[in-house]
């Protein structure tokens, strides 16, 4: 079911790709998600969170979907992990239908995850040990995945004693040693400082061309999903709806660097146009809900 | 960017904080020697720490407190035992049975206010006059903050390590071992390290009571006697017997949770 696609072209040369109603990667798809409805409540006091989203994620692709605040793209993370039931629409894994959580999924969460309880190599072998995967041998594979976020020397501390965004690649390479076929990242830098959260995504994208790992990354920083991807994918503000694709076409391997390129400033200008009439209309609800309560008080 | 935050506490010699607690607990004493000596305290209620600390070797040889202190502490050792098992066993139930903690939770938050200790005659009618319901009446005492604390520790773990184990497949028993308890295992501690000293109180209080074996009767025995001296000097040895404990239960705790 290939969706209508109207590629147009900025004023400065670079494409963007117009989905409508939906966004497929341009080889065979490894996941493809089609028409999610996520209604929360029942009756009048319904809340549709997403409404119709279909889009697809080709092999060793790196996909953002971006939106404003409260626009359902954490739902769409837990319907997509499988961590949220009770949706209409269809998750398919290549080509086969998923539901539930599902093997070919890692999900690296917003807030802190690593276990408190286990050294940064006890919580990146977890997945191995829960294989069955000897301590040895686990240690060992684990080693390469502490090695591959940059947490070499660190193996024996415990989460306690790194700072937050150590905290977060100990997630990340949680994860990766669960080798999974699609990595689900929902705003894993969320909680970092601005630079911190560049140099992290240097990490990711020095992972990303090592391993080619097909990452759907969910974000509410255009800077980010312009670093990292090669599709961003606008949300509309509630109900989650899918506004607008744009192809990423910078060159990689990327670094940090391309922050300061002509082309990605003009990259984030163009998703910010689209993602400031939506965050507007979020601020709007907002400040209307806020006023409603204080009149009801 | 692949820097630690180190915990910026000054480093001191390791003896450091002992000495310091040592000096503390000698400088309290002599304190109070000195409050008695000139009169401020009357020694006729307080005896002179001086007499105390020389009435230890008496009661050690005359009084047998080592097998006093070593029977206390075997009783509170059972009551330990009972309080982990039964204990963090309830308080994953009643975790685990939602209509199960609705229905007892305010009961076992009540019962942890309620003297137990004067409830010996009832365990006396149930275990007679012996170690057992010694034992019990500790565990009975300790047993509302193990319940709680367990409840509180398991309903309190983080969402997202929870998602993190159903994102790895992880079925209730293992999201329960692998997650759940270790993550509740700093509030199960401080529960049982309450629990703990509810039980020791309560232990050597009906030992006191029922005149039955171990330091209670012995502070009971010389009290009687108005053996002031000796009193506090067994009194010093029941707070041997919690610090002994909360020893063992820290070590434990740094076991099972060295982060």
């Amino acid at each position: 079911m290939q969706r209508p696609r109207a590629r147009i072209r900025s004023p400065v040369g670079v494409p963007v790709t117009q989905a409508v109603p939906g966004s497929r990667a341009s080889g065979a798809p490894i996941l493809a998600v089609t028409d999610i409805v996520k209604r929360f409540g029942d009756g009048a006091e319904a809340l549709l969170a997403v409404d119709g989203v279909s889009f697809d994620v080709g092999e060793g692709e790196f996909v953002s979907i971006i939106g404003p605040s409260g626009c359902g793209k954490s739902t769409l993370f837990n319907i997509i992990g499988g961590l949220v039931a009770d949706y209409d629409g269809r998750i398919e894994v290549d080509g086969e239908s998923v539901s539930g959580t599902h093997a070919a999924f890692g999900m690296v969460f917003q807030d802190e995850s690593a276990f408190p309880w286990r050294s940064v190599i006890d919580n990146v072998a977890f997945p191995l040990e829960l294989a069955g995967v000897g301590k040895r041998e686990r240690h060992e594979r684990a080693r390469r995945f502490v090695s591959m976020v940059g947490l070499d020397g660190f193996e024996r501390r415990y989460p306690a004693e790194l700072s937050g965004g150590m905290r977060q690649r100990v997630a990340i390479a949680r994860t990766l040693a669960s080798q999974p076929r699609i990595l689900l990242m929902d705003e894993p830098f969320a909680a970092l400082d601005e630079q911190t959260r560049l140099l992290l995504g240097d990490k990711v994208l020095q992972i990303h061309q090592h391993l080619r790992q097909t990452t759907l990354l969910i974000t509410h920083n255009i800077t980010e999903a312009v670093q990292l991807s090669d599709r961003v994918i606008v949300m509309t503000y509630r109900p989650g709806r899918l506004k607008r694709t744009f192809d990423i076409d910078l060159p990689r391997p990327r670094t940090s660097e391309v922050v300061g390129s002509d082309a990605f400033g003009h990259y984030v200008a163009q998703i910010w146009n689209d993602l400031r009439e939506e965050a507007s209309r979020g601020m709007g609800d907002d400040e209307s809900r806020q006023l409603g309560n204080e009149r009801r008080r | 960017m692949a820097t630690a935050t180190a915990t910026r506490a000054h480093r001191y010699a390791p003896l450091a904080a002992p000495a310091l607690g040592f000096a503390t607990l000698v400088g309290a004493f002599a304190l109070v020697e000195v409050l008695i000596r000139v009169g401020a305290i009357n020694r006729f209620v307080v005896p002179l720490p001086s007499q105390v600390l020389a009435a230890i070797p008496r009661i050690i040889v005359e009084e047998g407190i080592l097998h006093r202190f070593w029977q206390t502490t075997q009783e509170a050792l059972w009551a330990s035992v009972l309080l982990v098992f039964a204990g963090i066993g309830l308080g994953m139930l009643m975790f685990r049975f939602r209509l199960l903690r609705s229905a007892c939770e305010t009961w076992v938050a009540a019962f942890a206010s309620a003297p137990v200790v004067l409830m010996y005659p009832l365990f006396l009618v149930i275990f007679g006059r012996s170690a057992t319901t010694i034992v019990m009446i500790g565990f009975v005492a300790g047993l509302p903050p193990v319940i709680l604390k367990t409840i509180e520790g398991l309903a309190g773990t983080r969402t997202v390590l929870l998602d993190v184990g159903r994102s790895f497949r992880l079925d209730d028993w293992q999201l329960f071992r692998k997650i759940l308890l270790p993550a509740a295992m700093p509030s199960i501690f401080v529960g049982l390290r309450v629990g703990l000293i509810f039980a020791l109180i309560n232990i050597v209080g009906v030992e006191f009571l029922i005149n039955f074996g171990g330091l209670g009767q012995l502070i009971n025995e010389l009290a009687e006697r108005y053996d002031l001296p000796g009193t506090y000097g067994a009194i010093g040895f029941v707070i041997l017997v919690s610090v002994l404990f909360f020893v063992v239960c820290e070590r434990v705790e740094r076991w099972l949770l060295p982060g």
